[in-house]
């Protein structure tokens, strides 16, 4: 309210526009003049790599949506087609596809910076729930959007995930057909995915302004974990970290245009591009690589139901952690023992990956539940005698005293 | 606001009360509403009538010469694995100790006629269609099916035996029209 008359502009116009609409303002409190720790380091730029990749999305994804159909005797040949003879179609389609990949880099590299500086602790909890959130939502639209080319690896995706939930006691199986549509994966489930792949983006796009609200009510951490105590913590958003978000920026785009001109196919499947058949499966069904460590832990659990919760726990887990995490110390880099166990924790995401990539057979099972235990082990009993035990490093005075002693 | 509300908390205990109670009466009744108006939005993903209406076919049988041979038929869009069994596939199906499987069933309830197994295709674990059908194919540690996907093995009557899978491969409600044919669903 009081807002709007606090800057006064010096073109009228500006003025006019803010007096009855913030917006001038709202830009230059939280996106110019808004006072940002001065020792952000590289990590610090994958937030808005996501938010950039996230409007690529949906940017490419439009212009997808104008030739792609959700038929079942229609979509691969669509997609095909949309790769041969729509104008520069297989470069949006391959932006897409890449996208998907780039977007989930993005976003683990960013949870794994909150991981690594201790950002979820008070008072960021609700901004690291919100971020979980988005992740799930994530997962949701690139689980969809991955069904409507609608090729062999789409199909048995969209069978085994949504057969998940058949574990479910006593309404699985009622759950299952609800979400089909019908008695398998078949028509009506392409529709409803297209239809749902195309809201959730935009779902996530409120999902991010919230997750932006938030941050900007309680600022943003730093790599010591320190709050800016006065005013030389901190520099103005603008021009220090725009420009170095746009540096960011353009390396990641060189690394996405690699992939996307040169390998677009790395990351996916060439059974993909064989049509959907419902009367035989894939030899080896591997999910996309961004699912492949949640795969294993599926897998790993021989009980059906069990490895059903195993997985989404695996996710859902992260939502408690602020309150599990029992250490007033924030960075990893004034906590001696616990960053080991975070990195092995990393090192413990890739083996299982690499399990999920693999079929659920004799050394890769074994493996694969040694990785699960270790994963809910980190979470569960690491995370709160860590904290409890550890003698961090003393921590510096300030922002300021950390970075001029160098 | 804030102001009329204390004056009548001010006035009377009796007014809060009877406003706490219209407030909760109120949403309650909202929320019982909204829930109500979404019911039909999420019937609305069930299965479309006329998707259930294709729920019955029949199946001609004869194509089947020999014991030992299979067919592979569609019903409501997925696979119905039928087997013409030997002697020797249901000697053995019925030899297991029933009891000690993971999903006791006998190979007398899963049939209306010994030599023919009759039974949906889809591995009750996370829903591929196990291996076995064609010759050649790998048919598991115990002479049945195999799923490849998460190595679930089945027997000579389709019944799970090893593996993540839970249940037997579903047995769907069928019945003999005459000798070469049958009925499913
Ligand atoms: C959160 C952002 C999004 C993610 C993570 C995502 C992910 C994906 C993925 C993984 C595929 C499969 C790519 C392939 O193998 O071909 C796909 C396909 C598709 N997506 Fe998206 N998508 C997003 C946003 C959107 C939006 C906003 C739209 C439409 C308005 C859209 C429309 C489509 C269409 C039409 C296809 C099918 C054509 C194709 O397979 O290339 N997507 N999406
Ligand atoms: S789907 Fe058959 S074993 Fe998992």
């Amino acid at each position: 309210m009081s807002a709007a008359h606090q800057k006064q502009w010096n073109n009228r116009f500006v003025q006019w526009v803010d007096d009855r609409l913030p917006v001038f303002t709202i830009l230059q409190n939280d996106a110019a003049e808004y006072p940002t720790p001065k020792n952000l380091n590289y990590w610090w730029n994958f937030g808005s790599l996501a938010g950039i990749v996230l409007v690529i999305m949906i940017l490419t994804g439009i212009f997808l949506a104008m030739y792609y159909t959700p038929h079942a005797s229609m979509a691969f040949e669509r997609t095909e087609r949309i790769m041969r003879d729509v104008n520069y179609g297989w470069l949006i389609r391959y932006i897409h596809m890449n996208g998907a990949t780039m977007f989930f880099i993005t976003v683990y590299l960013h949870l794994f910076r909150g991981l690594w500086y201790g950002s979820y602790k008070q008072p960021r909890e609700l901004l690291w729930i919100i971020g979980v959130i988005i992740i799930l939502a994530m997962m949701a639209t690139a689980f969809m959007g991955y069904v409507l080319p609608w090729g062999q690896m789409s199909y048995w995706g969209a069978k085994v995930i949504t057969m998940l939930f058949s574990a479910v006691p006593l309404v699985g199986d009622s759950i299952v057909q609800w979400l089909w549509g019908g008695f398998n994966v078949a028509n009506p489930t392409l529709n409803r995915f297209f239809s749902l792949h195309y809201l959730l983006p935009f779902v996530i796009v409120a999902l991010v302004l919230v997750h932006i609200v938030a941050l900007h009510t309680v600022k943003s951490n730093n790599p010591t974990g320190v709050e800016p105590q006065k005013k030389e913590d901190t520099i103005p958003f603008h021009p220090y970290y725009t420009i170095k978000d746009l540096w960011g920026l353009g390396l990641f785009l060189i690394f996405f245009a690699f992939f996307v001109f040169f390998a677009p196919n790395y990351f996916g499947e060439a059974i993909n591009y064989k049509p959907a058949d419902t009367m035989s499966t894939p030899a080896h069904i591997v999910p996309e690589w961004y699912f492949l460590p949640f795969y294993a832990i599926l897998r790993a659990i021989p009980n059906k139901l069990g490895g059903v919760v195993a997985m989404f726990l695996s996710i859902l887990i992260l939502i408690v952690i602020p309150w599990l995490d029992r250490s007033k110390v924030r960075s990893c880099k004034y906590r001696p023992v616990w960053k080991w166990f975070v990195v092995l924790f990393v090192i413990d995401c890739f083996i299982l990956g690499w399990v999920g990539a693999n079929p659920a057979e004799a050394p890769y099972t074994t493996i694969g539940q040694i990785g699960t235990a270790y994963y809910f082990g980190f979470f569960i009993i690491l995370m709160p005698l860590v904290g409890k035990l550890e003698k961090p490093k003393p921590l510096p005075e300030s922002i300021s005293a950390a970075v001029d002693k160098k | 606001m804030a102001n009329a509300d204390s004056a009548s908390g001010n006035a009377g205990g009796g007014g809060d009360s009877r406003r706490d109670f219209l407030l909760w009466t109120t949403s309650a009744v909202g929320v019982v509403g909204a829930g109500l108006a979404l019911w039909p939005l999420i019937d609305s993903m069930n299965p479309a009538k006329d998707t259930l209406a294709l729920a019955s076919i029949e199946v001609d049988l004869s194509p089947i010469k020999e014991p030992g041979q299979a067919m592979t038929v569609t019903w409501r869009g997925k696979p119905v694995f039928i087997r013409h069994r030997t002697e020797e596939e249901i000697e053995q199906a019925r030899s297991v100790d029933v009891q000690n499987l993971p999903d006791p069933q006998s190979d007398e309830e899963r049939v209306e006629k010994p030599e023919w197994l009759v039974m949906i295709g889809i591995c009750t674990h996370l829903g591929c269609i196990p291996l076995g059908q064609k010759q050649g194919q790998p048919t598991g540690d115990y002479n049945g099916w195999f799923c490849p996907c998460h190595g679930s093995h089945y027997d000579e009557a389709g019944r799970i035996r090893k593996g993540p899978a839970p249940a037997n491969l579903p047995v769907p409600p069928y019945a003999f029209v005459d000798d070469t044919t049958i009925k499913i669903g």
